[in-house]
């Protein structure tokens, strides 16, 4: 059995991901929490958000789980979805600025800052709210069986803007260009919820139950 | 290659089934929560939305057992309408596998109500239902709320509403013409256009829809974000598959 941790900090749809982990693999425990020693003990480790930035980082702090969540970030398959992917980045323009993990190289920024000269609000609602396409920029394990420019479910006001090529694995348009997906070694993280895609969703989370790791 | 425009089946639900009235009335049962929703998703429905329109209280918890056994089989996102009051309702609806909830009367009552619910859970989950209907009176159209299932009058603005609504923290609005819902006459369109144009969050077209022209209508006239429905597929008139194909020969961009 596959022990999966699902980190719960306090916000966010969590049951969701759960069940659609559970849903696409009889091989795996899935437990949702908040104990540093069960994110210690898992083999994967998924790492959903939703809401603020502030919020999610505070409570990283507050319940202790930086310490797992930075060895999980550098020693297992790790999955960052939503607001777990923008916290991997070194900071947000969220709350006048919020530092992150700074795992990745970027910076997370509104929607409205991607790209200048866009009609808003008519040309861009925000939030980016429902199905858009995600290019495949890089291969990656994760993505097997899953076409480029395939539709996920996306629903976000501020997103990343990767500033290292090899760690943007996917890209999307919405007024600009951000990445949609991103990561490098044993991480993989999406601004799209795969728990709420459907059947490529599913897929994606299949290859991530059976992911080692490695490229 | 964009942001798709997205078909939303709604479910009226009452006691655990699913149940669709024209204009509130006349009341028709169309069904299993869970094998309906599941249909719809093979279909490929982008979310599905429910209405709980238990009037008694005895009945309340069933919408969240509704919920709880949709989120275990169908994956993509679940709104929840219907007696929505508290943050703990929410909280409540989330748990059980909710993605959104739609808050209607209690905004009116309490607007701040939307503030604290966006505060609290993200803008994400809070969709503001607003039922509004033209009113007599000026030369421009005018629309007002009304609440209790369209019969109270409130004297607010519907375009103002929904402004107030989005800089309270709404993160999209589910625009209802009680003029419309249940005739299959199609959008009030003016009303759609009005509304969309005026806020800076997405908006779901609701009310009237008996055609699949409706539906291409409520997005290329209406500037509608998403479009919802509910009679023209419960009875097995039209597929969602079939609304998109429709909508896509239009040159609207759908998920397929």
């Amino acid at each position: 059995m596959t022990k999966v941790a699902v980190v719960d900090f306090g916000t966010g749809n969590l049951r969701s991901v759960a069940k659609a982990i559970e849903h696409v693999s009889r091989n795996v425990c899935v437990v949702v929490t908040d104990d540093p020693d069960r994110v210690h003990a898992a083999d994967h480790v998924v790492f959903p958000g939703q809401g603020a930035i502030g919020t999610c980082i505070r409570a990283i702090d507050q319940k202790g789980l930086r310490d797992a969540l930075m060895e999980a970030l550098h020693t297992k398959p790790f999955l960052g979805i939503c607001l777990g992917l923008q916290a991997l980045y070194s900071f947000s323009e969220e709350h006048e600025g919020t530092p992150c993990l700074g795992v990745l190289e970027g910076e997370v920024k509104h929607l409205t800052h991607v790209r200048e000269n866009v009609q808003w609000p008519r040309d861009l609602k925000i939030p980016h709210m429902g199905w858009n396409t995600v290019r495949q920029n890089q291969p990656h394990p994760l993505w097997s069986s899953i076409a480029s420019d395939a539709r996920f479910y996306f629903v976000h006001s501020y997103c990343a803007v990767g500033e290292n090529d090899s760690e943007v694995l996917g890209l999307t348009e919405y007024g600009g260009s951000f990445t949609s997906a991103a990561g490098r070694d044993n991480l993989f993280a999406t601004q799209f919820h795969p728990e709420k895609s459907q059947r490529d969703g599913l897929t994606l989370l299949r290859n991530f139950v059976a992911w080692d790791g490695t490229g | 290659m964009g942001l798709a425009k997205r078909v939303i089946p709604c479910l009226d639900v009452d006691a655990g089934r699913v149940v669709k009235g024209v204009r509130f009335v006349d009341i028709r049962d169309a069904g299993d929560p869970v094998e309906v929703a599941c249909r719809y998703d093979q279909q490929g429905a982008d979310e599905i939305t429910f209405l709980d329109i238990t009037a008694s209280s005895d009945d309340r918890d069933t919408i969240v057992h509704v919920v709880e056994d949709v989120a275990s089989e169908v994956f993509i996102p679940l709104t929840v309408g219907g007696g929505i009051r508290s943050l703990d309702d929410i909280r409540r609806m989330l748990i059980a596998g909710a993605d959104k909830v739609s808050i209607n009367t209690a905004a009116v009552y309490r607007p701040e109500f939307v503030g604290e619910a966006s505060d609290h859970f993200g803008v994400q989950c809070i969709v503001v239902a607003i039922d509004a209907k033209r009113v007599a009176g000026g030369e421009q159209p005018r629309w007002e709320i009304f609440t209790r299932g369209g019969r109270t009058p409130t004297g607010i603005d519907a375009i103002a509403w929904g402004k107030r609504m989005a800089d309270l923290g709404a993160g999209e609005i589910l625009l209802t013409s009680m003029d419309r819902d249940g005739t299959r006459d199609g959008f009030d369109l003016a009303l759609t256009r009005a509304v969309a144009d005026a806020v800076p969050v997405p908006v779901i077209a609701s009310g009237g829809v008996g055609s699949l022209e409706h539906l291409a209508e409520g997005i290329i006239d209406g500037h509608a974000d998403a479009v919802l429905a509910a009679s023209i597929f419960h009875f097995g008139e039209y597929t969602v598959v079939q609304a998109k194909h429709r909508m896509a020969e239009e040159g609207i961009e759908v998920r397929l």
